[in-house]
């Protein structure tokens, strides 16, 4: 079985985020960068489903070189190869034209089953697996809780509001975009590291594929106005404590 | 301007999120249609304008392939300038695949307009990005909560049937609830819950310890109910509850929207958070920079010797 998974890198999401000089993104000095989390959940499952009926596991990811090192954390949690499609522009790219491109290498491929996050974290869009789906003219089911495959056929879970689960099937080819909390994904241990070391990492250029036009434009980013009203405690655990307990005794009454 | 906005319909009832969409096309001045994949036979959303309905009983709940068919049908007749979906499984499962057939810019998780153009956040809230589609058409979703009227719409909608032949790649087998029970979290008149900040489930206690000495409920973000530190009748946001306590403390949540959604409307609000910049810091009446870990069992302490 050929199987596919797309990660992104993301920076840490506690991280201090600046705007850039054109104002239309975040500045991506100084950041700690690290793999997309629901993107965890989609390569455990991934390395799971090869566990279970045997398979080729390729990740790709399109970005800059820096992704290589979150590429190589997924190559030591179990895939078999990964590809980097080395576009140090990507983040400025709509979901669509990152769609597009993954399209572009996994069409003539055959890959039976593809594994995408739900969303991104630093974008958020939840798009591109859905729109990758579309553009392979496979079945795609989002927000998956829970998977199953017997037989040709994936059985799922999908995250409804309020609690409530859908169970879908569909038989393969299919792409599903997973949803935190779907699995636990493993650490890399140590000598799973090492023989990452060796798995095969093809760069492909950006360019060397076809290149759509975005359909969206930036504008600007910004920072949220921070909410007025709002008050900060600092210092010591012992003065915060007594600050806000007075708070709690004047603003509410739960300690009446 | 024309919007189509496409309803909802699950479990057998028209959910009342069309409400919202209406209030978003009615901030941007748009004439609004609307699409809905329901039963006509029992109930259909009220509003004043062109409803396109396909049968339920034909084309099932879920059936993403036939719904994105029969909904290109129907901005084949309208010529919207834009579609709107909420950001919800069923919007955002859909958009894309419109998006793709009409080649038309998606725009996810709107949660407000200016000048026309739309505001979406990034990074899990922390910043801002102001987006606008480049073609005729616009594909948006709104984040849930985002845009309200105060009273459902009313009126009766001028129905246009949408049918075709239709097929599609997966099948719904039916659907499961929350096993809630035990613990009521929505009538709890105080909440100290925990998010992944708290590091490790032996620290849940703290959390715990201060919600005791409060008299009220612990509760916690999806990342500690996933990693099955606490039961999931206590998560509090869009896919778990919504609550609205006197006293709502955040320890170690990062303020992610789909957990504001479900405690925003909690009277008084207060973070505890080493990171002064989480987003949590929008609907906090107090934000205690500080690390849970020393600050909690200290005032637990003063609290209990009150
Ligand atoms: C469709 C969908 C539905 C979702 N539904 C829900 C839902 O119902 N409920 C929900 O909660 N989430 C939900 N989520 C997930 C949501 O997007 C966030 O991922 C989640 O809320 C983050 O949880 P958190 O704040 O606990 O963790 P994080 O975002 O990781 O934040 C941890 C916070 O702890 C702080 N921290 C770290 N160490 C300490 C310390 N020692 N002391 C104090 N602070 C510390 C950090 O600064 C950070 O702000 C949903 C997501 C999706 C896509
Ligand atoms: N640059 C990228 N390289 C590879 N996969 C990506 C990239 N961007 C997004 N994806 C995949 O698409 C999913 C949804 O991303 P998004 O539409 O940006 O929210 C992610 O979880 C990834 O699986």
């Amino acid at each position: 079985m050929k199987l596919l998974v797309c990660i992104k890198q993301v920076p840490d999401m506690e991280s201090k985020f600046r705007i850039d000089a054109d104002g239309v993104w975040y500045d991506r000095g100084d950041l700690a960068w690290r793999m997309n989390e629901y993107d965890e959940y989609a390569v455990e499952q991934a390395v799971r489903q090869k566990e279970q009926a045997g398979g080729d596991v390729t990740v790709l990811c399109i970005g800059s070189d820096q992704v290589k090192e979150t590429m190589k954390k997924a190559l030591a949690m179990g895939c078999d190869r990964g590809v980097h499609i080395a576009d140090s522009h990507s983040y400025m790219k709509d979901p669509y034209q990152i769609a597009a491109m993954i399209a572009e290498f996994a069409r003539d491929k055959g890959f039976d089953i593809i594994f995408t996050g739900m969303q991104s974290q630093d974008r958020g869009s939840g798009q591109v697996g859905v729109m990758l789906a579309e553009l392979l003219d496979m079945a795609a089911i989002t927000t998956i809780v829970d998977y199953t495959y017997d037989n040709g056929s994936v059985v799922v879970q999908r995250e409804l509001e309020g609690g409530v689960k859908a169970k879908v099937k569909a038989a393969l080819p299919v792409l599903v975009t997973c949803q935190l909390g779907l699995n636990t994904p493993r650490y890399p241990t140590l000598p799973n590291i090492m023989k990452a070391k060796k798995k095969e990492l093809l760069t492909i250029e950006a360019k060397m594929l076809q290149s759509t036009d975005s359909m969206q434009k930036t504008v600007k980013m910004a920072l949220p106005e921070k909410r007025v009203g709002g008050l900060f405690l600092e210092g010591e655990p012992d003065s915060i404590a007594d600050r806000l307990i007075a708070i709690l005794k004047e603003k509410t009454s739960v300690l009446a | 301007m024309k919007a189509l906005l496409v309803a909802e319909y699950r479990q057998g009832k028209v959910q009342e999120s069309y409400a919202e969409l209406m209030a978003f096309s009615g901030i941007l001045g748009a004439e609004s249609s609307m699409f809905i994949v329901a039963d006509s036979t029992v109930a259909l959303p009220r509003f004043q304008g062109t409803l396109y309905v396909a049968e339920v009983s034909r084309y099932d709940e879920y059936n993403p392939e036939a719904h994105k068919s029969l909904l290109l049908d129907a901005i084949a007749q309208e010529k919207p300038d834009m579609v709107v979906f909420c950001h919800s499984s069923y919007g955002w499962d859909l958009a894309p695949r419109i998006a793709v057939r009409e080649k038309a810019a998606q725009i996810s998780e709107v949660i407000a307009v200016e000048d026309g153009k739309f505001i979406v956040p990034a990074c899990n809230g922390k910043l801002r990005r102001t987006l606008t589609g480049k073609g005729l058409l616009t594909v948006v979703t709104i984040q849930a909560g985002a845009f309200s009227l105060d009273n459902l719409p009313d009126g009766i909608p001028n129905v246009v049937p949408v049918v075709g032949d239709y097929e599609g790649m997966a099948t719904l087998l039916g659907y499961e609830e929350a096993k809630l029970g035990g613990v009521d979290l929505t009538r709890a008149e105080v909440i100290i819950s925990a998010g992944r900040g708290v590091g490790k489930p032996e620290n849940i206690v703290m959390v715990e310890g201060l919600a005791k000495a409060l008299k009220g409920e612990y509760g916690a973000s999806r990342p500690v109910v996933d990693a099955e530190w606490v039961t999931h009748n206590r998560q509090v946001g869009t896919t778990g509850l919504t609550v609205s306590p006197k006293l709502y403390v955040a320890c170690g949540i990062s303020g992610a929207v789909q957990h504001l959604a479900g405690m925003k409307k909690s009277e008084f609000v207060v973070a505890i958070n080493t990171d002064r910049d989480a987003p949590i810091g929008e609907v906090a009446d107090v934000f205690a920079v500080a690390d849970l870990k020393q600050l909690l069992p200290v005032l637990t302490d003063k609290i209990m010797a009150l």
